[in-house]
């Protein structure tokens, strides 16, 4: 099989007695956009920043193209990296920092010059070569951040919280911005947030850090749909996580601490007695007798009291308590109208809505 | 001034904190203004009315030959100031906050000593029977140099006197660049002394260009240490100054070149404040 373009494998990093990172390996391939989301804290700066080459691991090791990154200087990797505060030269204009990288290869000042107007047109700040960077927005100063790191052909891109000062409107635009701009160029990315729905919408892969380790790598359906622990169920989206019992293993039965008795579409990979923790997305709860194509048979239902009711708009989350437990239920456009807090509603939900989460 | 005043006209209750200021403008103007305004005085009457005293500094070749030594003498002990204080303040900048906090301790240090006994200790230190003068002539330097009573003692111990100012100058700019600028610089392929001379150095101009314009003004008026360590011959406005009213009692004179002094102190400060703004000079 063809080696990976970037190949991360058992990075660990210790601060002293502090364990920044605990093994970290992972792959990414030519031109693929990957995401690190995890809490504040969990490593995800830390790998970033040995691969740059600013911090040495304590062990493991990175390559790009099959090349050992170890004993190269930060300033011969041709990483492009934005930082979270953009780190513009103040004392350089736009263009000047542009120009930058390609005046530290030598490249002739004409030729610089051609490139960095590209650069300034593909982010779409063509009229603004001439500006200070005190003199621009955090979006602008942002987008040539972002031409800087692009203009001398990286080998990788690396992109840390690069929009954690920004507002949401202009956060949602320079999403959309920036994987266009990834797009057009086929750079590959490593892009780092603790924003879940950014993650969900810009990656082709997510890698979900959890204390110095990756929990899972997948596509965002992936880790959305089937998270393969229950801290990437809460970290990625809203869930309902019911502990439970495997009961018989080839019918796929589970009998989970507050609901009762559930039914998982296919059978489970784990013996009669392991436990296990079942996931439920509270959009896939709906209520009895409103569920077009969902069976009304047991045991994939529960009654609950309602406690509290959060509206969304285009949704409404509810709240209630069954069996000693709360669940979480969200409820699309008009079908929680009428639905308050004591309500007693019977709910259910499709057998391919569970997914089990092997106890680790 | 007039704007402050206007503004508290209007509103009685904002008059008040500037009434705290009050001593100490009363004491300016008594011990400050007064003085100066009679200094000024008695530049034009004494001993007749008229700017005889100007027109003399200006017709004898000793009086500009003394002003421009002055600010030769300046603008060298500025030079030097930067040039040591730039590597000891880049080393405070980059070092943990303890070692910082402990060079700060020691570049502070020669402020708490006593500005006479730091003098003297140079007299001693550059005198023919100081221990420098001794391992020069043990290296074969026969007979050694005079080090005391020239241009290069008096330099010497005025660039050790004003260092603090420039590491300060300094230290409070550089601590204030971004880290993060230079790890840019380095990801986008400046090797560590491009990062210095691209990145760094212009982002400290700054602090150069405070500290050497203090200490330049500081210098121009320095008046113990040129006195008692320099050469007689190659005197600086203030000393002359001082010869003037001991020796001769000639204060008409002495107080005309006062005013130039001050007038010369003040287009630097023009100049600075024209080009930089004044309200950086102190960091
Ligand atoms: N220079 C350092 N010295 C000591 N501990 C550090 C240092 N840098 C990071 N850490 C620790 O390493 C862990 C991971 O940090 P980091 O990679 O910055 O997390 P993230 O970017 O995911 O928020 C944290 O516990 C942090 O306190
Ligand atoms: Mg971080």
């Amino acid at each position: 099989m063809r080696d990976p373009y970037l190949q991360v494998s058992g990075l660990t990093k210790s601060y002293g007695s502090v364990q920044a990172l605990g093994g970290v390996s992972l792959d990414v391939e030519k031109g693929e956009f990957v995401t690190f989301l995890g809490p504040s804290g969990s490593g995800k700066t830390t790998t970033l920043m040995i691969i740059a080459g600013f911090e040495n691991a304590t062990s493991g090791s990175v390559r790009v193209g099959g090349r050992s990154l170890s004993n190269i200087p930060p300033h011969a990797r041709n990483i492009g990296i934005v930082f979270q505060n953009y780190a513009l030269f103040p004392h350089k204009t736009a263009l000047q920092n542009i120009m930058f990288p390609l005046d530290m290869r030598g490249v002739p000042a004409a030729e610089a010059e051609r490139k960095a107007r590209a650069m300034l047109d593909l982010v779409g700040l063509s009229g603004y070569g001439d500006r200070w960077p005190k003199d621009m927005s955090g979006g602008q100063q942002q987008r040539i951040a972002l031409a800087r790191a692009l203009v001398f052909e990286p080998s990788l891109l690396l992109l840390d919280e690069p929009l954690g000062a920004l507002d949401k409107n202009l956060r949602e635009q320079m999403q959309i911005e920036i994987k266009r701009i990834q797009k057009s160029l086929g750079v590959t990315t490593i892009f780092v947030t603790h924003d879940q729905s950014e993650a969900m919408t810009m990656s082709d892969r997510i890698a979900v850090f959890e204390k110095g380790r990756i929990d899972q790598i997948g596509t965002p359906q992936e880790v959305y749909r089937t998270p393969s622990t229950p801290f990437v169920a809460r970290f990625i989206g809203d869930s309902n996580l019911l502990p439970g019992t495997v009961l018989d293993p080839d019918q796929g039965l589970v009998r989970t601490e507050h609901l009762g008795l559930m039914r998982l579409p296919s059978r489970l990979a784990a013996a009669a007695g392991a436990p296990v923790t079942l996931m439920l997305r509270p959009e896939s709860i709906h209520l009895a007798g409103l569920a077009a194509g969902v069976s009304e048979d047991a045991p994939n239902r529960a009654d609950i009291s309602v406690h509290t009711v959060v509206p969304y708009g285009d949704s409404t989350l509810l709240i209630g308590r069954a069996g000693g437990a709360d669940l979480r239920i969200r409820l699309r456009g008009p079908e929680a109208d009428g639905i308050g807090s004591g309500a007693a509603l019977s709910v259910l939900w499709p057998a391919s809505a569970i997914h089990a989460i092997p106890a680790v | 001034m007039l704007s402050v005043l206007n503004r508290g006209a209007a509103a009685p209750g904002a008059l008040k904190p500037w009434l705290l200021l009050l001593p100490l403008v009363l004491f300016l103007c008594a011990f400050f203004l007064v003085p100066l305004g009679q200094v000024a005085l008695m530049s034009v009457t004494e001993p007749e009315f008229g700017l005889g005293n100007y027109a003399h500094l200006t017709s004898d070749s000793l009086y500009l030959q003394v002003f421009i030594n002055t600010f030769l003498t300046a603008l060298g002990v500025a030079l030097c100031c930067l040039l040591l204080g730039y590597p000891l303040a880049y080393l405070m900048a980059q070092s943990s906050p303890r070692v910082a906090a402990l060079l700060m301790l020691l570049v502070t240090m020669s402020f708490w000593t006593s500005f006479l006994v730091r003098t003297y200790a140079w007299m001693v230190l550059l005198g023919n029977n100081g221990p420098i003068t001794a391992a020069l002539a043990f290296l074969g330097w026969n007979p050694p140099p005079h080090l005391l009573f020239t241009r290069l003692s008096s330099t010497l111990a005025m660039v050790h006197i004003l260092i603090p100012y420039m590491v300060m100058s300094l230290y409070s700019v550089m601590k204030r660049i971004d880290p993060a600028l230079l790890r840019a610089a380095e990801s986008l392929g400046a090797r560590p002394w491009s990062v210095f001379r691209q990145v760094y150095l212009p982002l400290s101009a700054p602090g150069m260009v405070n500290g050497a314009t203090l200490v330049f003004m500081i210098c121009l008026g320095f008046y113990v240490t040129p006195v008692l360590l320099g050469s007689p011959q190659e005197q600086m406005v203030a000393g002359l100054i001082g010869t003037q009213i001991e020796e001769f009692l000639d204060f008409g004179q002495a107080s005309a070149m006062a005013m130039v002094l001050l007038a010369s102190t003040m287009i630097v400060l023009t100049v600075y404040h024209r080009r930089f703004g004044l309200d950086r000079l102190w960091g």
